[in-house]
């Protein structure tokens, strides 16, 4: 019975994501629209547009191969993969093993790799420096994410995703990680300030550049897939915050995690609302400064423990 | 050195001359003097065009503008044969009306450093210079573009189809990474064949292809297009309230645009608020312009001999009410974006004009003005209502985007005041007695010019023995300052071309015509 309960708590924050990832897009949207005093659409809306895209059929540009067809689904599982690792409660992830963390870093780079790989794979100039532009995004972002991590682990003393991100951190360094973590966000997200979700303007895109070859299904795929991203980095964030413990009771804390998650939508949309787009070399900066916020977090981390 | 008062004579805005008194010389005595008052003589050029002698060959007529002495020169010359020498490489405004006169008249320009078709037609009579040998006209933008070689260097095309709803155009980039080499724009896509058109007019039709010259600036066209008559006509009298009619309407054009554009910039750098109310703003102003003729775009309400109609004093009321909730809301939204670091952040340094290439390259408007060139037919040229009251002048100099942003807003400042101080203007308006095929003077040239919301709408007509005219020649202000365009993307960033090309919000039908 124990086991039961055990093993529906670990599932529990999986489950979560993948059913309310596409309403934490929704409310995103709806604080941005509050802002332009606008109505908004829906907070469905991306329920509405993927369920329509699942139904057409997909146009794929003759020029192109199996590694266009491919890579949609290559992204959304192992962003799937990722969030099964980041997804946890205080008694454990869906999957959890020592050193899962890396794993999970890793199925991330996959999901890059293989959208910059199908975008290169159109031929298309616009697409093409949508890949060129990722990548030279990349190991700045990975790197601050990575160094936040090694402070996670000499804080905490694990190194598997669902102890990580414990009480045991010190205060200092968790609020440290939150911010570096939120500007990751930002840039892995393609949101305000590193990107613009809403524009047209192919030639200044990052991310939405690298699939507009993609329909039907595939492009179903891939707008789940980013709502996925979304609410793994944002309850990462959360995380960093609300270690586990906080309430009490394992529900309470999975309530409380998800409830935090909406808090960073409602954040991320207050930034977008009230700032303008950076400069494209001025995101390398800001993740930089993100990597040095990580690396605070680090040297106080390996200060506490020594 | 020429002498310039042999090849010249001083002219005034919306004054009828005789085309007889416009002093015909050799062809290389206009072009030298031509370069040589745009190189230092403080003129640029306003128009420069071909037309028909028959029997004879072409005459080329060039109008020149110098803004600081409000002095305005027309020289003209006669082509037996159909070529001419190319003054381009030393007078680099010229360029763009050189390839004109070749492409409508099948007139060869020696030397011309980049001699491609302007709008892809057919010469208006012979053969013209890009004809192919099966009859067939040229298609569109299939012109050798400049390319760049080498290892990481890459070409993108944009367009014609764009990824929002705007106008088409070609646009060809040579890049190395983000870097823009160089950016050629091809446009043509929309060529109607106005000028063309208006040869043997006005008729009842005429009025209606000047409005759609440009939609976005129908009321600027439109009264350069009504001076002209007016002035061909002198015997009908515009009454006070009609020139008032007209300049508000004008300077709600300007508002309407200038309040899209300052919209469109912060939606451009993804600043949410400014951008979404701008949008709504903009609407407003078309509102306000709809009060007057029930058209948002001013379509109807600038004819011959004044304006179609007025308000009476409760309009009059309602819009003032309109007009000052709506500024406001103006002034908030750009207020906002001029004071978010964020949004400063990205308009400084962008798409920087500097002065001598502006000047050089002859650009007019509210680009030409935030690259500290004083220059604005409103105060260089006035006709009408603004002799009457000037409108202060808005001038930045660093010319990048955010000088062409200030400028605007400034410019939306200044019209405001000048709509509200002419309301009361508006009232006992006399509706001008519709008379669609009015009796010109024969033999005459007449130049009107109006500062449009985008710079100088140049409009230049020549009328025959029959009082008809034998040649009307449109300059859109998009026509000098596409090349602006394609000039700040030199050494840009590729990712910084929209938000360039928005400071600039060019018209493609205006250029096209």
């Amino acid at each position: 019975m124990a086991d039961t309960r055990t093993m529906a708590f670990n599932l529990l924050p999986l489950l979560c994501g993948l059913i309310l990832a596409p309403f934490m897009i929704g409310v995103v949207n709806r604080t941005k629209a509050f802002f332009a005093g606008r109505n908004g659409q829906p907070l469905f809306q991306l329920y509405f547009d993927i369920f329509k895209l699942l139904r057409k059929g997909a146009v794929i540009s003759r020029s192109t191969t199996w590694v266009f067809r491919g890579a949609p689904a290559v992204s959304l599982a192992s962003i799937v993969f990722a969030l099964a690792i980041f997804s946890f409660s205080q008694e454990g992830a869906a999957l959890s093993f020592p050193g899962d963390i890396i794993l999970a870093v890793y199925m991330l780079a996959l999901a890059r790799f293989a959208t910059v790989l199908s975008a290169l794979d159109t031929g298309s100039s616009f697409e093409g420096m949508g890949a060129s532009r990722e990548v030279m995004l990349a190991p700045f972002a990975e790197a601050a994410f990575l160094i936040l991590i090694l402070a996670a682990a000499a804080a905490s003393g694990s190194i598997s995703a669902a102890t990580m991100f414990s009480a045991a951190v010190p205060l200092p360094v968790r609020i440290l990680m939150f911010v570096s973590l939120f500007i990751v966000l930002l840039v892995e997200n393609c949101r305000v300030p590193a990107d613009d979700p809403n524009t047209h303007l192919e030639l200044t895109m990052i991310h939405e550049v690298m699939v507009l070859d993609n329909s039907g299904p595939d492009l179903g795929m891939i707008f789940y897939a980013a709502s996925l991203k979304l609410w793994l980095f944002a309850s990462l964030t959360v995380c960093c915050i609300m270690p586990a413990g906080l309430t009490g009771s394992v529900a309470g804390d999975i309530a409380m995690r998800v409830a935090g998650v909406f808090c960073v939508s409602v954040l991320v949309g207050v930034v977008e609302s009230v700032m303008a787009r950076f400069r494209f070399d001025k995101v390398r900066r800001m993740l930089l400064f993100a990597s040095a916020l990580s690396s605070l977090a680090l040297l106080i981390a390996l200060g506490a423990t020594a | 050195m020429s002498d310039f008062n042999s090849v010249f004579i001083p002219l005034r805005n919306c004054q009828q001359y005789r085309l007889s008194e416009v002093p015909v010389t050799s062809s290389e005595a206009l072009l030298e003097a031509m370069a040589e008052q745009c190189g230092n003589g403080g003129h640029r050029i306003s128009a420069f065009f071909a037309l028909e002698e028959p029997g004879v060959g072409h005459r080329l007529i060039a109008i020149l503008a110098d803004d600081r002495n409000g002095q305005l020169a027309c020289g003209s010359c006669l082509l037996r044969k159909p070529s001419m020498k190319s003054i381009s490489k030393i007078c680099p405004q010229a360029q763009l009306f050189e390839r004109e006169i070749a492409e409508q008249f099948g007139i060869t320009v020696e030397g011309h450093p980049r001699l491609n078709p302007v709008r892809f037609h057919k010469a208006f009579s012979g053969t013209g210079v890009w004809a192919s040998p099966d009859g067939k006209g040229m298609l569109p933008s299939v012109i050798p573009f400049k390319r760049v070689e080498g290892q990481d260097v890459h070409e993108v095309a944009v367009g014609p189809v764009h990824a929002g709803i705007i106008e088409p155009g070609h646009f060809r980039f040579q890049c190395h990474g983000e870097r823009v080499f160089n950016l050629e724009i091809s446009l043509g896509y929309q060529h109607r064949g106005i000028e063309k058109s208006l040869v043997g007019a006005p008729d009842w039709r005429s009025i209606h292809l000047v409005e759609t010259a440009a939609g976005d600036s129908t009321v600027a066209h439109t009264t350069a297009y009504c001076q002209i008559l007016e002035a061909l006509a002198p015997a009908r009298d515009v009454p006070g309230s009609g020139l008032a009619v007209r300049a508000v309407l004008l300077e709600l054009e300007r508002m309407a645009n200038h309040a899209g554009d300052i919209g469109a910039l912060a939606n451009d750098v993804a600043f949410l608020p400014t951008s979404s109310y701008c949008g709504r703003i903009r609407g407003d102003f078309l509102n306000m312009t709809a009060m007057f003729c029930g058209n948002r775009f001013g379509r109807g309400a600038v004819v011959p001999g004044g304006a179609s109609r007025s308000l009476d004093g409760k309009g009059i009321k309602k819009l003032e009410k309109y007009f000052t909730d709506s500024f406001n809301d103006l002034a908030d939204a750009a207020g906002l974006l001029f004071a978010s670091p964020s949004v400063t952040e990205r308009f400084e340094n962008c798409g920087v004009l500097p002065k001598d290439l502006a000047k050089a390259i002859g650009v007019v408007g509210p680009a030409a003005r935030a690259s500290g060139i004083s220059r604005d037919i409103r105060k260089d040229f006035p006709t009408a209502e603004y002799i009457k009251s000037c409108i202060p002048i808005a001038q930045c100099d660093s010319g990048d985007v955010h000088a062409r942003a200030l400028v605007r807003w400034i410019e939306a400042e200044n019209s405001a005041d000048f709509i509200l101080g002419h309301l009361g203007d508006l009232v006992d308006h006399v509706a001008a007695a519709n008379v669609a095929e009015p009796k010109l003077q024969p033999d005459s040239l007449v130049i009107s010019l109006v500062e449009g919301w985008r710079g100088e709408v140049c409009h230049v007509a020549v009328t025959g023995k029959d009082g008809r005219f034998r040649r009307y020649k449109i300059v859109d202000p998009s026509f000098h300052n596409w090349t602006a365009l394609e000039l700040v993307l030199k050494d840009e960033l590729i990712y910084n071309f929209p938000l360039c090309n928005k400071s600039f919000n060019l018209s493609y039908c205006g250029f096209d015509l």
